[in-house]
């Protein structure tokens, strides 16, 4: 059945670096429209583990496998970054990374380039083709500002952003992929209260309406009981618990994990 | 009163420390050059010990005024008045039409009558700059841009002087057939470093384009069967007439309209690029190499584009080198030429069009008019240079990017 088949699937990823094992025979799986958290304490692997998704990083063992709704089954293994974003996987990362420099409007229209077409002789003739092309690539980020909230922040320099925005821009730079799923690597971090509840909204209104499947990384732990259907916790590197959030926090390998073993006994 | 006045006093005290501490060291440095005086044919030794003296009082004061001006601009007064004041020359030029029409016009006007209001060494001197502003908006694509640091440029700007020079030499070919396939061929050769470095950033890209650049010229000096080595080619023809005879000086005003031209079919090129599909992935690229991957942009294409459409200007303005001069050799295609364009492209600001331009007037018209001091003509150069880098290291235009306006869901992009 295709239906129940999860858009992504991952199955006994493993990552080494030289005698190091970063992550040890992990299986996630996504489905369509599902908010699934990844969590884990400082140095469990969960970065790795996006890395070996998005092709940064080339896993030791394993297959990950995606499904975009509509499209045919796709081996990601040994793809290049810029490959699986153009498949539908776009991210966001942990130390923000924009492109500082540019505006806030041409780094979502950087995110366009995959979806796009026009060449060198497109852009030094400046056709028709390639004026709607660029006319159209404008209009698709302007909106893809708006659904963030930045619209009043176009023409703002990137790294002039205050922080929490700089994050929502992140988000609507991923966005304009146009991915059926989103990973979201720590969007929270450093924000307050107030920034961390308006993120949680912004990332339920991105699923609801667009319909794609986001899997995030987080520390804070009241927005991932809130906004996630299912949470895998990994501990160095390994896959320790899954399941429901009420699951996972009653599971005792996850305290134990976290806060420590018992004094006494 | 007393609490009061100590500081101040300190303070004072502790600035004519630091001075008089440079104003020695300055008297130091140059002793051997100001103070001695050789001459080896009477075998005397002549002391200008009046010269020390002036050294030290003009570095004691200069001093001065130079920590004050590193004081304003690290307080932030300094930058933000020139960021201001570009932005608000720029925004008058382009919005008021009473200032920018007659600008414009006034700028065409001299930019035409220049060879008749000035003599053909004037000419030949403008030739060059412009020579020099396509050469630095070709390198602004590669290190402005994309922010790939070439030292080997000249390499590109000998591949188009070679090029012609030689099917001009063995077969005839004409300039305007040339320079196209010079700038074709010097693409090709942008793809061909690009390859290797495909992997590099930063001191290691450096490194091997220098590299890169060194071959090419020990090729043309050492491999005498095709270019003829160090001793050139000469009798290279003038670009093609089209049946008119022109004296020396009207060929030179020829080339100069040629130039004019080839410079403004160049910056619009540029600003075009700059401001399309492929620019926004250049400077994202230079920007954050792994999120430019991240969000789609094929490295390796972008990087290849990149080289290849920086050379291709090195390659026309080689072709046109070959053409104005009528004789190459190896030696116009040093390390220092490459120095040279790197300096306008970062001291004109890089990824701006205009501070490239202006860039490249600076750097190639300063010395020429500097011969009047002669002796001290390249310290002036180099001080200039210090100066700039230090008060405005962002170069003396910075680049701006494309604003949009919207309003009514319309979008409009309004090109600065």
């Amino acid at each position: 059945m295709t239906a129940t088949m999860p858009v992504l699937d991952i199955r006994g990823l493993t990552m080494d670096f030289g005698g190091l094992r970063a992550l040890d025979n992990i299986s996630i799986q996504v489905n369509k429209g599902e908010i699934v958290a990844l969590i884990g304490p400082n140095g469990a692997g969960k970065t790795t583990f996006f890395n070996c998704i998005t092709g940064m990083y080339e896993p030791t063992k394993g297959d990950m496998i995606i499904a975009p709704p509509g499209k045919a089954e796709q081996r990601l293994n040994k793809l290049k970054p810029n490959i699986v974003t153009a498949h539908g996987l776009a991210r966001t990362f942990q130390n923000i990374r924009l492109f500082q420099r540019m505006t806030v409007l041409e780094n979502v229209m950087v995110a366009r380039h995959c979806r796009t077409f026009s060449g060198i002789a497109g852009a030094i003739l400046r056709d028709k083709r390639t004026q709607r092309e660029e006319n159209d690539m404008v209009e698709f980020s302007y909106k893809m500002l708006e659904k963030v909230g930045l619209s009043r922040y176009v023409n703002e320099l990137a790294h002039e952003l205050p922080y929490g925005a700089q994050r929502r821009l992140e988000i609507a730079r991923a966005m304009a992929t146009e991915p059926f799923l989103l990973l979201l690597d720590e969007p929270a971090a450093g924000m307050n209260p107030k920034e961390t509840s308006e993120l949680d909204q912004l990332i339920t209104k991105i699923r609801n309406e667009e319909g794609i499947a986001i899997l995030l990384i987080e520390h804070d732990m009241k927005l991932v009981m809130s906004i996630s259907e299912r949470i895998y916790v990994l501990d160095y590197g390994q896959m320790i618990a899954h399941g429901t959030p009420k699951e996972v926090s009653d599971n005792p390998d996850v305290i134990k994990a976290y806060l420590g073993e018992a004094f006494d006994a | 009163m007393d609490t009061d006045l100590k500081p101040f006093l300190q303070r004072i005290l502790n600035e004519i420390r630091k001075s008089s501490a440079v104003a020695l060291w300055f008297m130091f440095l140059t002793f051997p050059i100001m103070v001695m005086k050789v001459n080896p044919l009477d075998k005397t030794l002549k002391w200008r010990w009046m010269n020390m003296v002036y050294v030290g009082i003009g570095a004691f004061f200069l001093s001065f005024i130079w920590r004050y001006l590193l004081e304003r601009k690290e307080m932030g007064a300094a930058k933000d008045e020139a960021e201001t004041w570009q932005k608000r020359a720029g925004k008058l030029i382009r919005s008021d039409k009473r200032i920018s029409i007659p600008c414009t016009v006034g700028l065409i006007i001299f930019a035409v009558s220049f060879p008749f209001l000035f003599s053909s060494y004037q000419t030949s001197i403008m030739i060059t700059a412009l020579m020099y502003v396509m050469l630095g908006l070709g390198l602004n694509i590669v290190v402005g841009l994309a922010g790939l640091l070439d030292l080997g440029y000249v390499a590109f700007y000998a591949v188009g002087a070679y090029f012609y020079a030689l099917m001009n030499h063995h077969f005839g070919l004409g300039f305007w057939v040339a320079l196209p396939l010079a700038g074709g061929l010097a693409a090709t050769f942008g793809i061909l470093l690009g390859f290797p470095v495909l992997r590099l950033r930063g001191d290691y890209l450096a490194i091997v384009t220098l590299g890169f650049g060194e071959i090419i010229r020990l090729i043309l000096e050492n491999w005498n069967e095709l270019s003829y080595g160090p001793s050139g080619i000469a009798g290279i023809s003038r670009p093609a007439t089209f049946g008119i005879n022109l004296t020396l000086q009207q060929h030179m005003i020829y080339l100069y309209y040629i130039m004019i031209c080839l410079v403004i079919f160049t910056m619009l090129v540029v600003s075009r690029l700059r401001n399309s599909r492929i620019g926004r992935a250049w400077i994202a690229l230079r920007e954050d190499e792994v999120a430019c991957q991240a969000m789609g942009i094929d490295k390796t294409k972008t990087k290849l584009t990149a080289f290849a459409l920086g050379a291709t200007w090195a390659g026309f303005v080689g072709c046109i080198l070959a053409a104005k001069t009528t004789f190459i050799n190896p030696a116009s295609f040093t390390f220092m030429e490459s120095a040279m364009i790197l300096s306008i492209v970062v001291l004109g600001g890089m990824g701006s069009i205009v501070g490239v331009v202006v860039g490249a007037f600076i750097l190639i018209l300063l010395p020429e008019y500097l011969r009047a001091f002669s002796q001290y003509r390249m310290l002036a150069f180099g001080a200039s240079m210090v100066l700039i880098m230090v008060f405005r290291p962002q170069g003396i235009i910075s680049g701006i990017r494309q604003r949009y306006e919207f309003h009514k869901g319309l979008s409009k992009g309004e090109a600065l």
